[in-house]
């Protein structure tokens, strides 16, 4: 099984690194002697400008494919350093891809990035929440939810209060109390947590969209305003080529993202709570019998998780200058979920898939303009496939921990 | 784990915690209605000064939002002149139960296999397509045309079911991961294609298919002002051939055991794999005539494909087969329940403007009560069994 | 946290406990004295492990009192029994698969560094003392889910160890070693008994007893039967822990000599995930009218045995029916075949407890006429068989509609006896076919046992119970550790068959 698995990977990724040579390198769009441009200067926010990278298109997407099958190749002879060759083959191809879209054209590619970040910030706050839920053993299919009541509540008091930091916890506060929930009625009332996790989030859908047409638009420039932390640039940092204007000049919420998944992290693997999280997921009669309170554990995990996914929420809002709207979350809870799966229960992991996915939404966007015949439809579906091609066990195994989804009764 | 599955939507819960769920949702319902208007909250402030007052404002509130909800669904006094004015409002919840049959039926069969259809919206969506494709372009005569969509539908929703099904006897891939991503996959691939040259309508500014052609349109049932179409005698059928299947015939004898035992199964000589796949193409098929009745039905004047065509029976489908217990007749009694909830919410918003969002809400709070039976008795101070009964006992990603 | 290791003494008064109408544990006495290695000898479901869970906290007991050295101690949970001084070694280890040795024995007692981060450097300092102090050797680095089983109880014991523990209970602990791993955990023990530990040592296997023992407490059915000294003789040990219980009867002729074989099993190989045999090169035959009983205590590869029959498991080597060749079928093909099976766990792999009566009986028959007909199930054959085989077994149902679930244990057991042999049977393979079942049913199923050899059928019954198997078997195949280690006639004495499954070979 795991032979004809590791086959069947790298013969596709050898098959993805030919048709890219044929069709982004050999297509007409990359023929007769056609450039891509790429541009580093973003909105020209960094002090230190850069020119634009020139290539020639088609041997550039040639020399990538070619890079991609290497790539595939490697996957099949040296199967230790498949996370290695995955991840060279996934940037190979989509430079491949991006060297084809932009050929005659130009296109900025720090806008990308920043696109990508932006996109990828409530994935990795959701992900960040499923993983706290999940270590624990409580599956949380309800982050679109506590997306929900998070941003809703954020636009509310934030707009109502008059202060953005009052918005913030509220919103966080929403999402606990949705994640407070959710624990109740797995750990107390044992009920299913997939299905709990779709029903609260009809509730939430339902509460949000009702509370929004009742009490929010009644009066939209008291209730509901588009309010927006403002940016805090580093200094010195910003001025940074590339990543500066991208990574050191956002917002708050930003940069609570970035400091969450290196506590999450650390936390998760050099703490006792985090030993003890991964006990109480993995095997909690083994966690009981050196005396941790099992319940207590998945409690405080899902409650805190739930603070998580509601600062998600309230980046929709504030952190992004939008008003609350119905259904705003539009699936990214359940995209979140798909980075924590793909990124295999690790925060490190999440933020590679979020950060992944974000892309294939950041590359949709930036790509509109160029008019490549490839529909974007396509380009958002991959977070989707990825992950089911993840839990079919093609890319690699997938293991989720132990004892989720199952309620812990005390014998 | 399994079994316990089976048990408990087996059982379930008792009828009198399933009516006290309802009373208990409809009334955080109420208290929404009144935190939410915009002129009680003012009365309670100067409650104590005069409570009369804000009562008797918080009464008409509430009664005039549920009053209009009771005469949206069942009957309005005030039309009783006319035959087809007083049927209406039946005749709006019977349409709005249909969807909602076809899709607890759905995920009601893939639950007693074991199997946690959260992929209802994709189906529903798949078999849309399908069932609109076939309906613009098949230029053949009524009495064809009509079943041919219907059968596209269907074939849709197995199709994209059983995918789920395979995947998960082939790769032990889990369903519930699989079809929450597929989702979103047949969700994206419906924007797509209704932008698209093969299915865009020209003459339509927004991105809407072509409309199903008048002889593929399931025919209105009682004359063209009420909206009650032969949707109603397709799910009639639904609903018989769900029953057979589930009690009279080998298949489903073997979906109930793989459901309730694995392992029993197994040694019964029964293969799992197989009884998956075929319940989840049987649950697909099923979504698929979701997407029937929406397409060549109700979900909009011109029938055609929208980017909203799903309108989130997916979802309402898991908390109607809950409620109903995954059986075909607790079903029914669910859909019309919430079909019953959703016509009237719709009345409730055109005359006591109270938005209809908080029907998804009380829907919701049902199935959460009802799973929760220990907190119903704790409530309302009921004797019963202790503790352990639940709707649906967990199973984990790995499982 | 700096308790003396000197042993500690450990006293147990009139330990009950219930679990329903069944009786685990009957008021047991049990004295621990410091520094010795006092083995608790019982059958498997003896109540040993009930006695030890109560012990550290898992189970609360009914009535009676636990006392540390002299002092009465209330044990609520694993952590009042581990700040008592008592470690446990689970019979299935409380290890976390993904996690390191060193986590796993960290877990619960973690030591922290500045800013709250775990000591690594510090715990693995800790683990490697005492590995040295008593010859554990473990890698604290080592993924615990990728350690052989001996290596794996070597963590639990340092686990204990690192908690101070005084008095250290070891559960079956081996139950899953190869003799070599045996050794050199009794080796281990020895270093702690010197280093003043007191241990409990709960087994079920004679001669480890009279290798490791200081004193012997034995116990059968949840109550302590006597104490016994290591020097007495296996024979008189094994006596001690089967019982001399009446032999049942069973009325059967004689059976019909001479025939040739028509079941045949031969070089049957099961292997486990990690690719142990657990079931090892066995070949048996079988005769018409004949019955093979299997005996052995639980977990030597008998479950294994039946499930390879059926074709429920991938197996190597051949089996065969009439000539014709079973291995290599699928369960429904086996079972098409003519072969009856009565799994061991009922409610797992024999019965639907949700579904009815009369639905669990044609479970494995629906497809075929009179109760299947092109994909339909004829409702009123299923029904008439039901009543026809509810009067025929005697099956105490309130109507064939009732839950399986609801019956009692016996009648469950009727309902799956009487579909096995509402066909016509060319083998039948019954594996503790009267566990857990009243005095009543498990006469009548013998009866109906009997009765199937009587029409000349070849038999394989699978038990624990020492008794059925005398009671039934013409012929009486031993396992142990997945082979068959002897094939005996009946009339073999029952102290010979109980050192036959404690492992001494012929």
């Amino acid at each position: 099984m795991e032979r004809l698995r590791r086959h069947l990977a790298a013969g596709s990724m050898i098959v993805i690194g030919l048709f890219a040579i044929v069709a982004f390198g050999l297509g007409s769009r990359t023929g007769h002697g056609a450039k891509a441009a790429f541009g580093f200067d973003y909105l020209g926010k960094s002090s230190i400008h850069l020119p634009d990278l020139t290539v020639p298109a088609g041997p550039a997407a040639i020399g990538l494919g070619a890079l991609c099958v290497t790539f595939g190749v490697l996957r099949l002879a040296r199967p230790a350093l498949q996370t290695w060759a995955i991840a060279g083959f996934l940037a190979c191809l989509v430079a491949a891809f991006l060297t084809w879209g932009t050929a005659g054209q130009s296109l900025a590619f720090t806008g990308l990035l920043n696109a990508t970040l932006l996109a990828a910030v409530p994935l990795v706050l959701g992900s960040l929440c499923g993983l706290l839920c999940e270590r624990s053993g409580i599956i949380n299919v309800a982050i679109e939810g506590q997306f929900l009541v998070g941003a809703c509540a954020s636009a509310y008091v934030g707009s109502v209060s008059g202060s953005l930091w009052a918005g913030l916890i509220a919103g966080c506060l929403a999402g606990a109390l949705l994640g407070a929930l959710l624990a109740v009625f797995a750990n107390r009332y044992l009920v299913g947590q997939v299905v709990l996790g779709v029903v609260l989030n009809v509730f939430a859908a339902g509460l949000t969209g009702f509370l929004y047409e009742r009490l929010l638009q009644a009066d939209p420039n008291h209730r509901n305003k588009a309010l927006t932390f403002a940016d805090i640039r580093i200094p010195g940092l910003a001025s940074l080529p590339v990543v500066g204007p991208v990574l050191f000049d956002q917002n708050i919420i930003f940069y609570l993202a970035v400091l969450l998944i290196a506590a999450v992290q650390i936390g998760l693997f050099h703490t006792r709570w985090g030993l003890r999280t991964r006990a109480v997921g993995e095997h909690p009669t083994a966690a009981e019998t050196v005396g941790i309170r099992v319940l207590a554990t998945r409690y405080r995990n899902v409650i805190m998780a739930g603070l998580i996914s509601g600062l998600g929420g309230v980046w929709m809002t504030l952190g992004s200058g939008a008003p609350f709207g119905k259904d705003m979350a539009a699936g990214q809870g359940f995209i979140a979920l798909a980075a924590l799966i793909f990124g295999r229960w690790s925060p490190l992991g999440s933020l590679s898939a979020a950060l992944l996915f974000g892309f294939a939404q950041g590359i949709s966007i930036s790509l509109q303009p160029l008019n490549t015949p490839v529909p974007t439809a396509f380009l958002s579906m991959t977070p989707y496939l990825a992950t089911i091609f993840a839990v079919a066990g093609l890319v690699g195994h997938v293991r989720a921990p132990a004892a989720e989804g199952i309620p812990y009764v005390k014998a | 784990m399994n079994r316990k599955i089976f048990d408990a939507v087996l059982k379930g819960p008792s009828w009198l915690v399933t009516a006290l769920a309802i009373f208990l949702a409809l009334l955080v319902g109420a208290l929404l209605i009144l935190v939410s208007d915009p002129e009680v909250p003012g009365k309670f402030g100067y409650f104590f000064a005069a409570p009369g007052d804000a009562l008797s404002s918080s009464w008409h509130a509430v009664a005039a939002a549920y009053g209009a909800m009771l005469k949206g669904a069942i009957f309005d006094p005030g039309t009783a002149g006319s035959v087809t004015e007083a049927f209406r409002p039946i005749s709006e919840t019977i349409t709005e139960a249909i969807p909602l049959i076809f899709g607890g039926l759905s995920i009601g069969l893939a639950f007693r296999a074991g199997l946690f259809n959260i992929g209802g919206q994709g189906q529903l969506i798949a078999g849309a397509i399908c069932a609109c494709y076939a309906g613009f372009t098949l230029h053949v005569p009524g009495v064809l045309a009509l079943p041919a969509a219907i059968i596209a539908g269907i074939a849709g929703g197995a199709a994209y079911g059983g995918l789920v099904g395979w995947l998960k006897a082939a790769t032990g891939a889990h369903e519930v991961i699989v079809t929450i991503m597929l989702n979103y996959v047949a969700y994206l691939l419906l924007g797509y294609l209704i932008a698209s040259d093969a299915f865009r309508d020209p003459n339509n500014p927004q991105p809407v298919s072509k409309p199903v052609l008048p002889q593929a349109r399931l025919p209105h049932l009682a004359g063209d002002s009420l909206r009650v179409n032969a949707g109603l005698l397709l799910a009639i059928a639904a609903v018989g051939f769900a029953w057979w299947l589930l009690n009279r015939s080998t298949l489903g004898f073997e979906l109930r055991t793989v459901g309730a035992n694995q392992s029993a199964a197994r040694t019964a000589g029964m293969s799992v794999g197989r009884t998956q796949i075929m319940a989840m193409l049987l649950a697909g098929g099923l979504m698929g005539l979701v997407g029937v009745s929406q397409v060549l039905g109700t979900a909009n004047a011109n029938n055609a494909l929208t980017q909203q065509i799903d309108a989130g029976l997916g979802f309402t489908a898991i908390t109607v087969a809950l409620l109903g217990r995954a059986s075909p007749v607790g079903t029914v009694l669910a859909a019309l329940l919430f079909g019953a909830l959703d016509a009237g919410g719709r009345a409730m918003q055109a005359s006591a403007g109270v938005s209809i969002e908080i029907v998804t809400v009380i829907q919701s709070l049902i199935v959460l009560f009802v799973a929760a039976p220990p907190l119903i008795r704790a409530i309302f101070r009921l004797r019963g069994e202790n503790g352990g009964t639940n709707t649906l006992a967990a199973k984990g990603w790995n499982g | 946290m700096t308790k003396g290791t000197g042993g500690g003494s450990l006293e147990l008064r009139g330990i009950t406990k219930r679990f329903g109408s069944l009786v685990a544990n009957d008021g047991i006495d049990l004295e621990v004295r410091p520094g010795e290695i006092h083995c608790l000898l019982g059958e498997n479901g003896a109540g040993k492990s009930t006695l030890m869970n109560i012990l550290y906290g898992l189970y609360e007991p009914d009535e009676g009192q636990l006392l540390i050295d002299d002092e009465p101690l209330v044990v609520r949970g694993p952590r009042d029994a581990i700040a008592a001084g008592i470690g446990m070694v689970h019979q299935h280890f409380m290890l976390i698969p993904v996690f390191t040795v060193l986590e796993n024995i960290m877990l619960g007692e973690e030591r922290t560094r500045r800013g709250g981060l775990l000591d690594h450097a510090r715990a693995r300092r800790d683990v490697l003392d005492i590995s040295r102090k008593y010859g554990l050797e473990v890698d604290p680095d080592a993924v615990v889910g990728g350690l052989p089983v001996g290596v794996q109880q070597r963590v639990e014991i340092v686990k204990a160890l690192i908690r101070n523990a005084r008095v250290l209970i070891l559960d079956e602990p081996t139950a899953v070693l190869t003799p070599q791993e045996t050794e050199e955990l009794f080796t281990v023990m020895r270093a702690l008994r010197e280093a003043g530990h007191s241990i409990v040592f709960i087994t079920h296997k004679l001669k480890e007893v009279k290798a490791i023992a200081d004193r012997i407490t034995v116990i059968r059915r949840g109550a302590v039967v006597g104490t016994a000294d290591p020097s007495d003789s296996e024979a008189e040990l094994a006596a001690l822990m089967v019982g001399r219980d009446v032999r049942l009867t069973v009325d059967k002729p004689p059976a019909a000599a001479g025939a040739e074989p028509v079941f045949e099993v031969r070089n049957l190989t099961v292997l486990d995930e990690s690719g142990r045999a657990v079931l090892d090169d066995v070949s048996f035959d079988i005769r018409p009218g004949e019955i093979l009983g299997v005996a052995g205590v639980q977990g030597n590869g008998q479950t294994e045995l039946a499930e390879a029959i059926l074709g429920l498991r991938t197996a190597t080597g051949t089996i065969t029916l009439d000539g014709a060749r079973l291995s290599g079928r699928t369960p429904r093909q086996v079972l098409g075949g003519g072969v009856g099976f009565i799994p061991e766990d009922r409610g797992h792999d024999a019965l639907v407890e949700s579904a009815s009566v009369a639905e669990n009986l044609v479970l494995d028959l629906y497809r075929d006429a009179p109760f299947g007909r092109h994909g339909s199930i004829d409702v009123k054959a299923v029904q008439d068989n039901a009543e026809q085989r509810v009067a025929e077994f005697d099956i105490r149902t309130t109507s064939v509609h009732a839950a399986v679930g609801t019956l009692s244990g016996g009648n469950q057991q009727k309902v799956v006896v009487a579909r096995e042999m509402s066909r016509p049977l060319r083998l039948l393979v019954a594996a503790q076919p009267t566990r857990g079942v009243d005095v009543g049913a498990m006469a009548f199923i013998h009866e109906r046992i009997v009765a199937e050899r009587a029409l000349g059928r070849p038999i394989l019954i699978i038990s624990t119970e020492l008794d059925e198997i005398f009671a039934l078997a013409d012929r009486i195949a031993v396992m142990f550790r997945g082979k068959i280690v002897g094939i005996v006639p009946p009339e073999t004495s029952r102290e010979r068959i109980g050192l036959l499954m404690a492992g001494a070979h012929e």
